[in-house]
């Protein structure tokens, strides 16, 4: 059974020992305690557990940690620095984007892989970006709201 | 069977109806202090059967408290620590629907503070007063006023302290800024300078005036949601991120089917896994381990041979319910059943008609699917259990817990930070029970997290229902006669505002092949569902106008004003586009009115040869809600409930049904259960009704209730298809 001994989590090398089959979900989570990315569904098909892999949004919960061992990790705790949330958790907190909000990190996520992309995207290529991501409280028009104040 | 004397009283539903304790002890003032270390303390006692959240219970409403001595049953609390902060304590829980700063704002309001300088402590059964669970839209009615009356107690009694300090008449203090100001001296004391060395306990009177909704500054404002940053960041802790020391992770072994029995089990080869321990009590096989994965390979290394009994499916369901169960010989079902004392008589209403309808609806059973899934974190210390749940009933999870472990509730404390949404999927404890039954075997702190699967299968569905309608109109548009039946899905939201002389409402309970209880709105949908297609089917009968035809119909003046609001903003009238059609519908349900208009497009498949195989798309394009739910207290919130309540119609509307087979959910996954996602969003346009004159209600649900029959009257706007069945179109549809 091979391991993963290290992971680039938010600009950080951090030591892990996980099994590398393990989900990355998993590892972040109960090993690393960075608990913002969330469970939803295990197959990749609600998007709470959204991080970027290299900039690219990727479902983490069906991302073996062995296939990210040596890539750029980036999750929701990655973004705020300084204390300085960054501009699409501005964005979702005023557009009041979210209810419960479980799947808020996974759409911060997601919105912001897309504004690297594209720093204007049309409102479009947002619904298609996001598609992927369920909010069961349905604030979709709110974050896409969110989304689009970003780019403009 | 049951009835409702008087319409716009709220009862509880059925499916939501949860035994009460059936004692309640006295609260020992001494005990306050002990807990709080000092300062005030205000008791707001159960002031009557509302503050349960429906009408009286046998013997519960009567036992309310004298002004003086400590009551037996406490609403809630709030203290004000000798730091000065200002804490308030209730039972109530937050999943989303924003209370944590609804409740905030009313109690800011009348302490004359900013809302940030108040605590809130929600659903944590050792440090908040009992409350029977977050449903029924009950928060913003009765929770609200009591948390407003103990604020203006408390602002009373800060500022006859502060006057005492200072010697002074206390017509000369004012709160301002947080501060207790002298007018006449012009000195000033900050909470915690009053607060500073009290030990007071006082039982807030019944009378104490709360300041009107025209008067609201907080109140009644877009305040931003109070927790808004750690919810953008990811810090906010649900369950299912709670870690405690040693933990492990745990993982049931799932039967095939329902109401299977375990016969025998080969555990060997999990129980040799390092650090895995396996449980085997009755019919619960359960794993804990040091990590997920572990807990997940053991669970799978277990061989179950289970015998289950052959159960119906998806095909038989609506014959099924038809049969009342034998057991509820016809009665309208524990807490209401919603039905009303028939009026006049039918058969001289349609004798009285020009012409008749009889028509059946159906809804299917449907997910709540909320985006976190049970999960629970269970650790027993020194004989006491202590579990972190997301649930709509902490004290009703304790319940359960004690009752499963046999230990006394007050072994037992339920803690539920504000959880993933519930949507009234959230009242059971199945998955701290099951946390707590590993955790005991392990003597370690043990997490479940149930999969998607899981919440899909093992936690239970909004009921599904038939409704029979039986009715007569005169061809200038008056309706003579209504007979309304629904069997199984509840009585919620059957009662309506229509002049009809002769009218007979009845539930039925059957006996539902699959686990049901509570939904957003529960039989709300349903029962607006049929009411208004058929009532649309009424109009077109007698080739009226269906906005048109409800108004001759309707003199409630709060239904009729939204109705002319919605139709206003979304231009009713006026033709739609070709492949369009629009449709409308209104109601009213737990002292919300709504009125919604959708405007739907037919999107034919590109080629006529696929068309049968793959139906035309029925996208809603554009939909438009009124709502008035008395004096609005956050405007910003209630538009977000509205809207969210619409998306989340959208699928039961359109294409959510659990289908199943002989004990099995066959579609237990995102992947094969749809629901709404952003490329079927429609523009949503909301407009608030604000009535200051009228308390305010609760608005997690009613909002929900008007989408379904204004797609499904639309769709036949656009085809002349009237479709009778929730969901409308899973499959497309076929023209």
């Amino acid at each position: 059974m091979s391991k993963v001994t290290s992971l680039n989590v938010n600009g950080k090398k951090l030591a892990v020992d996980a099994d590398s089959e393990t989900s990355l979900l998993s590892v972040l989570r109960d090993d690393l305690d960075l608990t913002g990315s969330k469970y939803g569904c295990g197959e990749g098909q609600c998007g709470a557990c959204t991080v970027l892999i290299d900039g690219q949004p990727t479902r983490s919960c069906i991302t073996a940690v062995g296939r990210v061992a040596g890539k750029q990790i980036t999750t929701i705790e990655g973004l705020e620095i300084n204390g300085r949330l960054h501009p699409v958790q501005e964005a979702f907190l005023k557009a009041d984007a979210m209810q419960c909000a479980y799947c808020t990190s996974g759409m911060i996520m997601a919105g912001v892989a897309l504004l690297n992309k594209n720093s204007r995207p049309a409102r479009d290529e947002i619904i298609r970006s996001l598609d992927g991501n369920v909010c069961r409280c349905g604030t979709y028009q709110r974050i896409v709201a969110a989304i689009e104040s970003v780019g403009k | 069977m049951s009835y409702t004397d008087d319409e716009n009283l709220i009862e509880i539903e059925r499916y939501e109806f949860n035994e009460n304790s059936p004692y309640r002890f006295a609260f020992d003032r001494r005990e306050f202090m002990k807990v709080f270390g000092g300062g005030i303390a205000l008791i707001i006692p159960l002031s009557n059967a509302l503050a349960q959240g429906g009408r009286p219970q046998g013997g519960e409403s009567g036992r309310g408290a004298g002004n003086q001595r400590t009551p037996n049953e406490i609403g809630a609390w709030l203290h004000i620590d000798e730091d000065g902060g200002v804490t308030v304590y209730t039972g109530k829980v937050e999943m989303g629907q924003n209370i944590r700063t609804s409740l905030s704002q009313a109690v800011a309001e009348e302490l004359r503070v900013p809302v940030p300088m108040i605590r809130l402590v929600m659903g944590d059964t050792d440090l908040t007063p009992y409350d029977q669970g977050t449903f029924g839209s009950r928060t913003t009615p009765t929770m609200a006023p009591q948390l407003r009356k103990a604020a203006a107690a408390a602002r009373e009694m800060l500022i006859d302290l502060a006057a005492q300090q200072w010697n002074v008449d206390r017509n000369s203090v004012r709160i301002v800024n947080a501060r207790f100001v002298n007018h006449d001296t012009r000195k000033s004391l900050g909470f915690a300078d009053v607060a500073k060395g009290q030990k007071l306990v006082k039982v807030i009177p019944e009378n104490v005036a709360t300041t009107p909704a025209k008067e609201w500054t907080i109140a009644g404002t877009s305040v931003p949601k109070i927790n808004g940053r750690d919810l953008v960041t990811g810090k906010h802790q649900y369950t299912s991120d709670v870690k405690l020391p040693g933990m492990l992770y745990g993982k049931v072994v799932r039967p095939a089917g329902f109401n299977a029995t375990l016969v025998s089990t080969d555990t060997k080869a999990a129980e040799a896994m390092p650090g895995v321990t396996v449980v085997r009590d009755g019919n619960f096989i359960g794993v804990a381990a040091p990590n997920q994965l572990t807990a997940t390979r053991a669970a799978n290394a277990i061989a179950v041979d289970w015998k289950a009994p052959g159960q119906p499916s998806n095909a038989e369901l609506f014959d099924l319910l038809r049969k009342p169960s034998a057991e509820s010989g016809g009665r309208g079902g524990e807490g209401g059943g919603g039905g009303a004392r028939p009026q006049g008589s039918i058969a001289d209403g349609l004798t009285a008609a020009d012409k008749k309808l009889e028509q059946t609806y159906t809804v299917a059973y449907i997910a709540h699917a909320p985006l976190e899934p049970r999960a629970a974190v269970a650790e027993w210390k020194d004989g006491k259990l202590t579990v972190w749940t997301g649930t709509q009933r902490p004290f009703g999870v304790r319940s359960e817990l004690a009752e499963a472990f046999r230990i006394p509730e007050e072994q037992v404390r339920v803690i539920m930070p504000d959880t993933g949404s519930g949507y009234g999927g959230k009242h059971t404890g199945e998955c701290a029970v099951e946390a707590a039954r590993l955790a005991r075997a392990t003597g370690k702190p043990v997490k479940l997290v149930w999969t998607r699967e899981e919440e899909f299968t093992w936690a239970y569905f909004r009921p599904a229902g038939v409704i029979d309608v039986k009715s007569g109109v005169k061809n200038d548009g008056t309706i003579t006669a209504w007979e309304f039946h629904n069997y199984n899905s509840g009585g919620a939201g059957i009662q309506h505002k229509y002049d009809i002389a002769n009218q007979n409402i009845q539930v039925h309970q059957s006996q539902s092949p699959l686990r049901q209880g509570s939904y957003r709105g529960l039989a709300a949908t349903a029962n607006h569902f049929a009411r208004e297609s058929h009532i649309d089917e009424l109009a077109q009968s007698v080739s009226m106008d269906p906005l048109a035809f409800r108004l001759k119909n309707l003199k409630d003046e709060r239904m009729r004003a939204v109705l002319e609001a919605a139709t206003k903003s979304f231009g009713w009238g006026t033709k739609p586009a070709l492949g369009h059609g629009v449709g409308i519908s209104c109601g009213f349900d737990k002292g919300g009115y709504l009125a919604t208009c959708a405007e739907i497009a037919i999107e034919r498949p590109p080629t006529k040869a696929n068309e049968k195989e793959v139906g035309s798309k029925v996208r809603i394009v554009r939909v438009v809600e009124a709502f008035e739910c008395g004096a609005v207290v956050n405007p910003l919130h209630l538009k977000n409930q509205i809207e969210g309540s619409i998306v989340m119609a959208m699928g039961g509307a359109l294409f959510e049904a659990i289908q199943f087979e002989n004990g099995k959910i066959l579609n237990a996954r995102f992947s094969r259960y749809r629901v709404p996602r952003f490329s079927d969003m429609p523009a949503i346009e909301v407009v608030l009704v604000d009535r200051k004159d009228l308390p305010s209600a609760g608005a997690g649900e009613t909002p929900i209730v008007g989408l379904a029959p204004a797609v499904g009257n639309a769709i036949f706007n656009a085809t002349g298809v009237r479709l009778r069945s929730l969901p409308l179109v899973p499959k497309g549809l076929t023209l």
